[in-house]
């Protein structure tokens, strides 16, 4: 650490800071547009201009006689900076003035408009009004550039992230500055769009409106979304997202910076895989069968789901709550629980602890970890060959599945090894409770004749099955932007995610279903039970802290491993 | 020396029948500086250079000898010595006749300035319009090769040495010696950010110098007639100034303009612009007088009638508020000529040639062509001359707001013009009228 003055407040800075960070840290703003954390520097949109001088051994300060960039500017002890003279504000203006010159100024059209850089800085750092007197450039809009990406070329300010994301991150080059001075545009060559599985987050660094995402666009004005801090559920890498909701209705996910998970980016898998939370398919309302039949009679005829069905939340949970007894009493060890990787950490634990709590010879198991292909890793080479160890910045796991490793570790406690449903033979179990939550067909054959048709099948989750079609109860659960939990990505890192939606019409979050199963008191509280599987679990010690902070932590098992940005 | 007994050194054999052979170059002493250096230790031969004064003539005047003690002292794998052939700068053409007339000479320089920086490989970067000095210079360095002047083992003492020629695709920005380095690399000619500067990480990653192609024709002689010769040709070190290098040799002064005799002349470094103009250039043309004088390229700004006595070393444009010595391109404006004109198309020129990556340079270059072309147009406002005057002092290096030195060439034009024009603009403003000179509107 070294010690660093910014507009006379002196903090203590890393030395691999630059200016930008070390003012961040005195809680100054250096406005800037090109610079970016995981990008290399350009230091050309000269946005970042500050003073910067050193402290002489006699305590006088030497300010240099330039400006210079904050961005490209290391610090080093008793550097000083000033973010706020004359002379860096006159250049501010004059740089937005220049920046804003032939900026088509549509903000009242433009998707960015509320979270917009140009319009942030020219509120704070800019001056009203333009002395252009003459015509603005005006440049054609591109849709060609992306499969989901548009390019409103006027509107850029020429910053180039995007240009070295693909370079740097994604490997895949697409986009390029062509022309010259202040004709020079973004494009790609012909025939090759940036369609690459990072692409989305083009749109994300862009800084002004000129990269937009087609799926976002025109959708929604920004100031009317609510943002939840949440984990995407899309494979095991755990990507800290927002989940940006109106009204109930997601209509976007946006990578949220995460060091200790994935860095800044996430991918287009991730990005626009929420779309079934939305779907009209999902099941909506809990449903008993047969109320009146005992488990020896199953009927075969399933019942459509809906609301001319629908049985009350009440109704169905008092019954399911009856008839898993029931079984249990009559062949604990015939009774299995599937417990489902996509669940967070604290409905595997309410489901685990009630199931065992009522009888430990019960059988507590793992179900699909869905896999597809191998681990994607980027920057890609020159022919799309993956980057050497060391050299990875982002990948895309091919295990899709957010918290294996958690619900691995509450099986370990409640069960002492983890058995996998799959593997149980045909129709192993008298009676079944399956957790699904799976985004698409999740129900693969042995799991199917594993179940096969046992006394009482219960099924929680999202979307029919061929499990749910044949089920006792099924309960309609929530989708991850409905629940609140815990997850452990590959690394084991637990990471807390918060609710952003309502489950649609009757379905209930999980964690609230199991506790009124389980018969617990008081609502759904994700921190408390963090705080009980911590203290009850010692492999989840490290989430006894209850309050995960932005970032999460680390399970002690998994201290040793590399950083999971990096790997 | 005075002036008048001044033989050409640099232009000595321009003229001569087959001056760009290899023969006549050895029958002329050719090659001698050459052996006479690769007897000698690297260090020796950067001593020598370095004590000679000997500063760089591609426009920053950067001493040559303390440039190549940059690199650094260990370096394991290559270090690479680029050409900047890349002579771009309006009103310039030395390198040209350098390269055409006698290549061989500057091809000695690159081979002596090669083994003094520990460099095999030298990558000449060629302006691609220099088709005649493409062909002259690829003829010259096949020669080389097969006389051992060039290749493995050169003339017997060991050393090795590649040349590659490399044409440009006719960009300004390639001229800037990082910009220059991204071209020859194969990417878009924006010039990096420094540190870490070229003598530490230049071409593909490596130490690498960057020198001038008149730079390397002033070496053999160097090395051949010593330092004191060197050094008895030009201005001496201010010594009431301690960071002023001296400005020695013989220079190549380009005369293009309104002048009689436009051409190439060799002449002890400071002569003045009067008698550049006057003795050497035949006087300004159909007996007009000189309005303004560019004293070395366009972006170094202009000059007055009344600067003209200013003498034309490394320090002489820069006492009358021009940027510098530059190429030593002068050009000249006779007082028929509408500055509003002249200051017209040095914008326009930097405006299409602003490489577009720092904000300031790319839109400020932009902008104050637009301006000009409004007042051209008759349609200029008084207060657009201090809105000119605050685009130019807002971008360039010396503010501190550009990556390279492009904006600062192109803020120098605006500034000079305006203050030393000032009345003219404001008259030609104030009139309304429009621009008599068709010549020169268009597109840009």
């Amino acid at each position: 650490m070294v010690k660093v003055k910014v507009n006379d407040i002196e903090v203590d800075a890393d030395p691999k800071d630059n200016c930008i960070l070390a003012a961040r840290k005195a809680g100054f703003e250096i406005p800037h547009y090109c610079w970016h954390e995981s990008l290399s520097v350009v230091a050309s949109c000269r946005m970042c201009l500050v003073e910067v001088g050193e402290t002489k051994p006699d305590g006088t300060v030497a300010m240099g006689p330039k400006l210079v960039p904050g961005c490209q500017t290391p610090i080093k002890e008793g550097t000083v900076i000033r973010t706020e003279s004359a002379k860096v504000k006159t250049t501010q203006q004059m740089t937005l003035e220049l920046l804003l010159l032939n900026h088509p100024l549509d903000c009242s059209i433009c998707d960015q408009a509320g979270e917009c850089y140009l319009q942030d800085y020219t509120y704070k750092y800019g001056k009203a009004h333009s002395r252009l007197d003459e015509p603005k450039i005006q440049r054609e809009d591109k849709y060609h550039i992306g499969e989901q990406i548009a390019l409103f070329t006027d509107r850029c300010v020429m910053c180039t992230r995007c240009v070295r994301f693909t370079r740097e991150i994604s490997g895949t080059s697409e986009l390029q500055v062509v022309a010259r001075g202040s004709h020079e545009e973004i494009d790609v060559f012909p025939e090759t769009p940036c369609n690459n599985k990072l692409a989305g987050n083009v749109v994300d660094l862009c800084p002004v409106g000129a990269l937009c995402s087609k799926d976002f666009l025109y959708k929604k004005r920004v100031w009317w979304l609510k943002h939840a801090e949440s984990v995407c559920t899309g494979c095991s890498t755990g990507c800290s997202i927002h989940v940006d909701q109106n009204e109930n209705k997601v209509y976007r996910l946006r990578p949220r910076e995460n060091p200790q998970a994935q860095g800044h980016f996430m991918c287009d898998e991730g990005r626009y895989g929420f779309k079934y939370i939305h779907d009209d398919r999902r099941l909506k309302y809990p449903r008993l069968k047969n109320p009146s039949a005992n488990s020896n009679t199953a009927v075969a005829s399933s019942r459509p789901s809906d609301l001319s069905f629908a049985d009350p939340w009440p109704t169905v949970l008092s019954e399911a709550r009856k008839r898993i007894q029931t079984a249990i009493q009559n062949d604990p060890s015939g009774f299995v629980a599937v417990l489902s990787p996509q669940m967070t950490l604290e409905e595997a634990y309410l489901l685990a602890s009630y199931i065992k709590g009522i009888d430990p010879r019960t059988k507590l198991t793992l179900g699909p970890v869905p896999v597809s292909g191998s681990d994607d890793l980027y920057p890609k080479g020159p022919k799309g060959e993956p980057p050497a160890a060391g050299k990875v910045k982002f990948t895309i796991r091919a295990e899709k599945c957010p918290n294996r490793l958690g619900v691995e570790a509450v099986l370990r406690h409640f069960e002492r090894s983890v058995i996998l449903a799959e593997s149980l033979g045909k129709s192993s179990a008298s009676a079944w409770y399956v957790v699904g939550g799976y985004s698409a067909g999740w129900v693969n054959e042995k799991l199917d004749q594993a179940v096969g048709t046992p006394s009482l099948l219960i099924v929680q989750d999202i979307f029919p099955s061929p499990l749910s079609e044949r089920a006792d109860i099924v309960l309609a659960a929530g989708s991850f932007a409905e629940r609140e939990g815990t997850y452990v990505n590959h690394a084991g890192l637990a990471q807390a995610a918060h609710a952003s939606i309502r489950p649609p019409e009757e379905a209930r979050a999980d964690g609230r279903i199991l506790m009124e199963l389980a018969g617990r008191t008081g609502l759904f509280n994700a921190m408390a039970l963090r705080k009980e599987i911590g203290t009850k679990i010692a492999e989840l010690s490290a989430i006894a802290v209850g309050e995960l902070g932005d970032y999460g932590v680390r399970l002690a098992k998994y201290a040793n491993q590399p950083v999971a940005a990096k790997s | 020396m005075s002036q008048t007994e001044f033989k050409p050194v640099l232009l000595g054999r321009v003229g001569r029948p087959d001056s760009q052979s290899l023969a006549s170059y050895r029958a002329d002493g050719g090659y001698e500086a050459l052996a006479k250096a690769l007897k000698m230790a690297n260090t020796e031969v950067i001593d020598v250079v370095k004590n000679s004064g000997l500063r760089g003539r591609g426009g920053a005047g950067f001493p040559t000898g303390l440039k190549w003690t940059f690199l650094p002292k260990d370096v394991n794998g290559p270090i690479y010595l680029c050409i900047n052939g890349d002579e771009s700068e309006p009103g310039t053409f030395n390198n040209r006749v350098l390269i055409e007339e006698d290549p061989h000479q500057v091809l000695e320089g690159i081979v002596i300035s090669s083994f003094a920086t520990r460099s095999t490989t030298a990558y000449f970067y060629l302006r691609y319009e220099y088709g005649r000095c493409y062909r002259t210079l690829q003829k010259a360095v096949d020669e080389m090769y097969a006389n051992n002047l060039l290749g493995k083992n050169i003339l017997g003492s060991g050393y090795d040495l590649d040349i590659y020629l490399h044409r440009g695709a006719c960009a300004y920005i390639c001229g800037e010696e990082t910009g220059l380095i991204e071209s020859l690399e194969g990417k878009r000619a924006w010039p990096r950010i420094k540190p870490p500067f070229p003598a530490i990480e230049g071409a593909f990653r490596r130490p690498t110098v960057v020198n001038n192609v008149e730079t390397m024709a002033c070496i053999p002689h160097i090395l051949k007639h010593g330092t004191e010769w060197f050094q008895s040709m030009g201005i001496p070190k201010d010594p009431n100034n301690p960071r002023d290098a001296g400005s020695y040799g013989p220079k190549l002064y380009c005369i293009s303009g309104h002048v009689n005799k436009p051409g190439l002349v060799e002449l002890p470094m400071g002569i003045t612009a009067r008698d550049l103009i006057d003795k050497h250039g035949g006087g300004v043309w159909k007996g007009r007088q000189a309005k303004a004088v560019i004293p070395g390229g366009l972006s170094m700004g202009f000059m007055t009638n009344a600067e003209l006595d200013t003498p034309l070393d490394f320090n002489g444009p820069g006492r009358v508020g021009c940027l510098g010595l530059g190429t030593a391109a002068v050009v000249v404006i006779d007082d028929h000529t509408s500055m509003v004109d002249v200051l017209y198309n040095a914008c326009r020129f930097f405006a299409h040639e602003s490489c577009g990556q720092c904000t300031p340079c790319r839109e400020g270059t932009a902008w104050s062509t637009k301006i000009l072309e409004r007042i051209r147009d008759g349609r200029g406002k008084l207060s657009d001359i201090d809105l000119l005057l605050e685009i130019a002092n807002s971008i360039g290096t010396i503010p501190g707001t550009t990556i390279c030195g492009l904006a600062d060439g192109a803020a120098w034009p605006i500034k000079t013009g305006i203050n030393k024009f000032r009345g003219e603009f404001e008259e030609y403003i104030k009139s309304g009228r429009r621009s008599q000179s068709h010549a020169l509107a268009g597109a840009h």
